[in-house]
């Protein structure tokens, strides 16, 4: 008997009226784990019930902990009929397993029912006693923490990364079962609910037994999907990578027996040379290298040839990406002997972090990606869930081999998704294929290296750059120069990666985000013919994805893009192909060439007007995003490089590839012929319509940034005011006509529109970067195309140079500046129409004078009249509104005037998709939080439409989010994400339902200029409610 | 190409003033998107009417929502112990409380609410004093072709000032505090809102003709007056069993005190008394009043129309009339002989000080009750 968890209901509060005679509700609750089920006294007649129940108490396995979901149902109860369920509270106690994390759940959780959103709040405390079990065989791996973040989490450091980590699991879908035709709508949300929960449970729990076995203590950059696969079933899977974490200012852990990778790595003489890496880059080491005397070509031909022997059939994705230069040879070899061997007793070595510790990512070879067309049948024995896997190990072998082609071991940034529309099914993965750093695959010697390493590693910025491949022996026709940093190693031209900008790598300028948005009409068809339509639209269009992403690089006057994902959606009649990528000018690439259009007709005068005419604007708009985005590289000749490669340097090729489950293989040369410059032929309108539709993308207003990676490159200062956000759209294409240029029209529009409408809403933020934005694509219905955005804006200083050096006195005015600032945001907003996007220099903000309430509210209504002046009448109702804020407004200001130790209590949980939060610390991981929600109506023009059901369910969800954190003990999420988000409506019968799936981790931070006053300070556990009563009372 | 659905939702909530306003003023959708294009914003931001069109829908969604919040608070307010009053349901998740005390500057939820309860002066005077029932509502109508004020905005209004006189009603304590706290309004609004919560239980008339010219802010501070003084809560009498006495502290006048005011009578209805009274005033005030004949004249007018007020409100109906009394009995007969304010300040203080040298008068104190208050409504009441 593991483990003995406690609960205790302690009240309730602005429950619903369920009894409408009496205008008040008989409450209570049922307390359900496993299959023990505890009930509280019936509360009469209130709204706001208090039980103060005893605790209950249920013994159980620890492998149940892990697996069951807390449930509690709160009822309403009626003496004559059966008592009617008010709603329901899901608490995942997996927190409370590991010893770091939250000890207690406690706090007030929304009442959530499927059919009428929240219905009141319940008070619930938790507490799980766990025994010690040294069971070899045990089934349960209590202990091991789960992480979304895919970097190694702030206050950890990374001892051992092990390697990748999956499962899945799956189930019938209760929605499918032949009991749903009988049972309401209600009781099937609820078994769908209370399965995946079961199931994601389960699923963790057996990840968790591999990192045990795999002696890791940890799960990083943990992604869980479902794929709601209809009929055939609902599979649960997850993929992570496996650590071995050890706390930061913790004493040095002691770590387990050596595991077994360590032992083969013992084997290998990387002692002779610790730090290979040093040897390439080092400038005063040159001589050393020429001591090498084995052929590195040849070893590495033998290697590659030999690794795997599909290779050469095995379809590449990839792009181009530099190569060795001579001195860079063998120690590639020898890095690569060591490391390969290390990952070598590794089905698969990929790694989803895409942020890694110094000096872990030796070099990047490119894009590794691989798509699969699968027909979905019924899963017959849910405990083998063997079709699956063999899937999944069908792509993940074809990434591995891809890497392999790329001359990497390796493949980081790993993802898998999939889409599925009736029972055809896309699966898709996609990672960086990257030479790694033995050094943090086996434990051992790191800690002495560790801190060498970094210190060695400091100079070379442009390492990860340099080829991983050999350059006689490319895996595709690419061009290389000699690295512009270094000018020892050979880059490609453009680089394409899936993982976030190390934070060593020097960037010129700005990044920007990048879109290629792509529709194909196919048609209708069934089963297999269907999926081999799809099979043979797929490589063309991951052909004009890449194009039109090319394109649209060097249109920024860019050359490398970070955190590629390139999403394919299959729809009844379309495949739509979306992909985003944050562009940035890496300074060890050499400059993108331009682009140049030709005309296939060159005789015909006015024809030859009009590309010129093109040729002109084109140029323009490069000269212009360069300006925009602040590159500006210095001028660097030929012949200082002393290039040995004589061809001209604007040349672009890649090559990639697509495999279908046909096991077809198809290669793609992505080179745009063998032309010198990059060239846009235009034949035909298809062509044109290309070209327009490049130069109709608008650049965001100025004030603005957006990326798609963590932080933006070339931003550093962040301010601490954060915005997270979900925006959902839905369009409906007129049916006519749908030819693949109107519909790729109709896309991008979308697109741009809702950025356009992203950054108007945002105005007041200005100066501000939309970071992390999440473009997920999905076809719910024939003629309806669904986009839903999750990003996160963050505030940023103007004045960079302010940040460079400050001594805490400067750090603390700083900050007080900032806070005037964003003091003034809020009257910003108010008159953002008379002062349109003017930041308040913070040298005018830290003059006036905040002490004072009166003066503030002087200074909002001086605000206002200006703002009067442009909107009709109601100056005098701008004034009373003003001076109606005054209680709250009043009270703060008497709080803020007080030290800020005072009240150190945060009643906001703050939530962002990022791993950091601007300005803060994070002190402390409460563990994941992983959610799955239902919401059904049959009520939808009651419920505001569409639009109106949406947004209240996506608000709920926010909040349920926000109350469980807040009940561990934390005030934010980080890492963030809306995995699914799936809408179905029918406006005839009135019904809506949505499912929405949510994770990340909970967190606990202190903002670091309190930091900096109380060092020892810790915000209040579960302290939303006392703060809302001081926030208010005040 | 037609957008089925169009949402943002960020964890917390933005509230653009100016929409907020427009809402508030109760216009469409349509007629918002079209004065916020005027307004120039389009220039200004470079967005397109379609960007506006779905911010303008997307903020009014909000507003949809944040109302239903709004009223089922105060649904919940009544029902919860009073340490949690001012708890507001966070789980809505449509805003948030502010972040910390060093950031004052999320208070989008309290301006918000502040704004929602904010009303027209305009409309308030139409409504001003009658019965907050279901009959006054279908004038919502006239009232907003009267005023120009959308039916939407009236009927918001019109309901903001029936819930909060629905939850203290029967509430005992002070009117104001309890309206400021169970609604979180300032101050400034919550005495505002007692005094519309005030004429409308003792139903004042407000609405003659004659009575046109006075604002809302003059019936306010009589009835701020008339709280403080004229109320059971005024006398600070805690009733001793809480069950039996079901008068409001705060909105009923105190009838026992109106019940007295008849003994007032006395003042006129004795000759002696009465010229008693008016040799007194005309001793303290020749030679520093302007119009000093005048007052000599119609003192015997004024005091009868004063003290037959008093003695009047023991019935229902003439409270309802007591400003139109006052005004027929008192500011207009000075107004007609044009009297400086400064003079009518004169007359009333020495009006009313003059009655305690009245040895055979023993009312000092009732008279002292009902003739502060009155000197102080009257004061207000005179101007144009």
């Amino acid at each position: 008997m593991p483990g003995k968890l406690k609960v205790k209901i302690v009240a309730g509060r602005h429950l619903p009226v369920m009894d409408r005679a009496s205008d008040l509700t008989d409450a209570f609750v049922e307390v359900k784990f496993g299959n023990t089920t505890f009930k509280t006294d019936v509360y009469l007649k209130s709204l706001n019930p208090q039980w103060n129940s005893e605790w209950f108490k249920f013994e159980v396995d620890d492998e149940d902990l892990q697996d069951e979901p807390l449930q509690i149902t709160v009822l309403d109860h009626d003496t004559y009929s059966a008592n009617d369920a008010i709603g329901k509270v899901y608490i995942d106690i997996d927190p409370l397993l590991y010893s770091e994390a939250a000890t207690v759940i406690s706090g007030w959780f929304p009442i959530y029912d499927t059919i009428h959103g929240i219905r009141g709040e319940i008070n619930v405390v938790v507490k799980v006693d766990l025994f010690n079990d040294l069971n070899r065989f045990r089934q349960s791996s209590c202990g091991v923490k789960f992480f979304c973040t895919t970097s190694i989490p702030k206050c950890y450091r990374a001892v051992i990364i092990h390697g990748f980590v999956e499962e899945l699991v799956v189930n019938e879908d209760p929605e499918y079962q032949w009991i749903d035709r009988i049972r309401t709508p209600r009781a099937s949300n609820e078994a769908r609910q209370r399965l995946i929960s079961l199931m994601s449970g389960e699923l963790q729990r057996k990840i968790g037994l591999k990192v045990l076995e795999m002696r890791g203590n940890a799960v990083v950059g943990y992604l869980q999907c479902f794929d709601l696969e209809g009929e055939s079933g609902l599979v649960v899977r997850a993929i992570g990578t496996a650590c071995t974490l050890d706390k930061l200012s913790s004493p040095a852990a002691f770590l387990p027996a050596c595991n077994s990778p360590s032992k083969e790595m013992k084997e290998i003489p990387f002692n002779e040379d610790p730090n290979p890496n040093t040897h390439s880059s080092g400038p005063s080491t040159p001589l050393k290298n020429q001591t090498y005397s084995f052929s590195p070509s040849k070893s590495y031909s033998r290697q590659s040839s030999s690794s795997d022997t599909d290779l050469s059939l095995t379809p590449k994705t990839g792009m181009g990406s530099g190569s060795a230069g001579k001195e860079g040879g063998p120690f590639k070899a020898l890095l690569r002997q060591q490391t390969q061997s290390a990952l070598e007793q590794r089905e698969f070595p990929f790694f989803t972090l895409t942020a890694f510790p110094p000096g872990f990512l030796v070099h990047v070879g490119g894009v590794v990606s691989a798509r699969s067309v699968k027909l979905l049948d019924r899963i017959h024995n849910p405990d083998e869930p063997e079709t699956r896997d063999a899937w999944w190990a069908e792509i993940r072998q074809e990434i591995k081999s891809h890497a392999k082609a790329l001359g990497c071991h390796a493949v980081v940034g790993y993802s898998e998704s999939t889409s599925i529309c009736e029972e055809v099914c896309i699966l898709s993965a996609s990672g960086t294929a990257a030479v790694l750093n033995p050094r943090f695959l086996q434990d051992g010697t790191v800690e002495g290296c560790l801190e060498q390493r970094l210190e060695e590693n400091l100079p070379t910025r442009c390492g990860f750059c340099h080829i991983p491949y050999d350059e006689l022996n490319m895996p595709f026709p690419a061009h290389l120069t000699y690295c512009y940093n270094c000018r020892k190693q050979k880059v490609p031209d453009v680089l394409f990666t899936t993982i976030d900008l190390p934070t060593d790598a020097t960037v010129i300028g700005k990044g920007c985000l990048i879109q290629a948005r792509l529709c194909r009409l196919k048609k209708k068809a069934q089963a297999e013919a269907n999926a081999t339509a799809i099979s043979n639209l797929l490589p063309f269009m991951e052909y004009e994805v890449h194009t039109q992403l090319m394109n649209k690089l060097k249109l920024k006057g860019m050359n490398a893009l970070f955190g590629l994902r390139i999403q394919i959606t299959v729809g009844e009649n379309m495949l739509m192909g979306l992909a985003s990528a944050t562009g940035v000018y890496l300074a060890a690439l050499p400059t993108p060439g331009g682009i140049q259009i030709a005309g296939k007709t060159p005789n015909d005068g006015s024809y030859e007007q009009h590309i010129s005419h093109m040729q002109k604007k084109i140029n323009d708009t490069i000269a212009k995003n360069k300006e925009l985005y602040e590159i500006n590289p210095p001028e660097i000749s030929e012949e200082i490089i002393g290039s040995p490669i004589p061809e001209p340097r604007q040349r672009s090729r890649l090559l990639r590839s697509q495999s279908e489950s046909s096991d077809e293989v198809t290669e793609l040369d992505l080179s745009h012929g063998k032309k010198d410059a990059f060239v846009l032929e235009i034949d035909d309108t298809d062509a044109m319509e290309d070209v327009h539709s490049l130069l109709t993308d608008v650049p965001p207003p100025s004030g603005f940034y957006s990326c798609n990676t963590e932080i933006m490159p070339g931003i550093n200062n962040w301010t601490s005011e954060i915005q997270m956000f979900t925006s959902v759209r839905v369009i409906r294409l007129s049916s006519l006509n749908l030819t693949n240029q109107a519909l790729n029209k109709n896309f991008n529009d979308l697109c741009e529109n809702l950025l356009k409408s992203l950054y108007f809403k945002l105005r007041s933020m200005i100066p501000c970067c939309l970071c992390h934005v999440n473009f997920t694509v999905s076809l719910p219905e024939d003629e309806l195309i669904q986009v839903t955005v999750t990003a996160v804006a963050i505030t940023f200083d103007k004045n960079q140079a302010l940040q460079t050096t400050k001594t805490p006195v400067e750090k603390s005015l700083q900050r007080a500046s900032t806070d005037n600032e964003e003091l003034l945001q809020f009257p910003l907003e108010l008159c953002s129409d008379s002062l349109p996007s003017h930041p308040f220099p913070p040298a005018k903000a830290t003059s006036v004078d905040y002490s004072s309430f009166a003066d503030r509210c002087s200074s909002w209504i001086e605000l206002i009249k200006l703002k009067a002046q442009t909107i009709r009448r109601g100056s005098i109702k701008t004034t009373v509104t003003v001076e109606k804020a005054s209680p709250v407004g009043d009270g703060n200001f008497r709080n803020r005037s007080a030290p800020p130790c005072a009240n150190s209590t945060v009643g906001v949980v703050k939530m962002t998709p990022l791993s950091f939060i601007p300005g803060a610390k994070i002190t402390k991981y409460l563990g994941i939080i992983n959610m799955f929600f239902i919401r059904e109506t049959t009520s939808l023009r009651e419920e505001g439409g569409v639009s109106g059901f949406l947004h209240a369910f996506i608000a709920e969800v926010f909040a349920m989010v926000r109350a469980h954190v807040a009940a561990l003990g934390g005030n934010a999420v980080v890492s963030y994400i809306m995995k699914q988000c799936v809408f179905m409506e029918n406006p005839n019968k009135n019904q809506a339902q949505c499912l929405i799936n949510v994770s990340g981790d909970a967190v606990v931070f202190v903002r670091e200029s309190d930091l900096e006053v109380v060092s020892s300070q810790q915000p209040t556990t579960n302290c939303q409610s006392s703060c809302t009563e001081g926030e208010v009372t005040t | 190409m037609t957008s089925e659905l169009d949402i943002f939702v960020g964890n917390t909530t933005l509230i653009d003033e100016d929409v907020y306003r427009l809402w508030l003023d109760g216009y469409s959708v349509t007629d918002a998107v079209a004065l916020r294009v005027r307004s120039g914003i389009l220039e200004q931001t470079g967005a397109t009417a379609a960007v506006l069109q779905s911010d303008t829908m997307d903020h009014y969604r909000t507003f949809h929502m944040l109302e239903r919040l709004l009223h089922l608070l105060h649904q919940l307010i009544f029902q919860i112990p009073p340490s949690r009053l001012t708890v507001y349901p966070f789980w809505m998740g449509l805003t948030q409380p502010s972040e910390s005390p060093a950031r004052p500057r999320q208070t989008p939820f309290p301006l918000f609410y502040g704004g929602y309860y904010a009303f027209d002066e305009a409309f308030v005077r139409e409504v001003l004093g009658k019965k907050l029932s279901k009959g006054t509502k279908k004038d919502l109508d006239d009232i907003s072709t009267k005023t120009g004020i959308t039916l939407k905005s009236c009927r918001r209004q019109f309901d903001n000032f029936k819930r909060v006189f629905k939850v203290v009603e029967e509430m005992r304590g002070s009117l104001v505090d309890n309206i400021q706290q169970h609604f979180l309004l300032s101050d400034r609004l919550a005495r505002d809102y007692a005094a519309i919560v005030f004429f409308a239980n003792n139903r004042f008339e407000t609405g003659k003709k004659k009575l046109q010219y006075l604002s809302f802010g003059d019936f306010a501070f009589c009835a701020e007056l008339m709280i403080q003084n004229w109320t059971l809560g005024a006398v600070g009498e805690a009733p001793t069993d809480p069950d039996s006495q079901m008068d409001d502290m705060d909105m009923d006048l105190d009838k026992e005190f109106l019940q007295d005011l008849k003994e007032l009578k006395v003042l006129v209805a004795d000759k002696d008394l009465l010229d008693l009274h008016k040799s007194l005033v005309c001793t303290a005030l020749r030679g520093k009043l302007g119009v000093f004949s005048e007052m000599e004249a119609n003192f015997k007018n004024l005091s009868r129309g004063l003290v037959n007020v008093a003695a009047k409100l023991t019935h229902n109906k003439d409270v309802r009339d007591l400003f139109v009394d006052l005004v027929e009995k008192f500011v207009e007969p000075c107004r007609s002989d044009h009297w400086p304010l400064s003079d009518v300040r004169f007359f009333l203080n020495q009006y009313s000080a003059s009655v305690h040298s009245l040895d055979g008068f023993r009312h000092q104190a009732l008279w002292d009750r009902y003739m502060g208050t009155l000197r102080g409504c009257l004061l207000r009441l005179y101007h144009d």
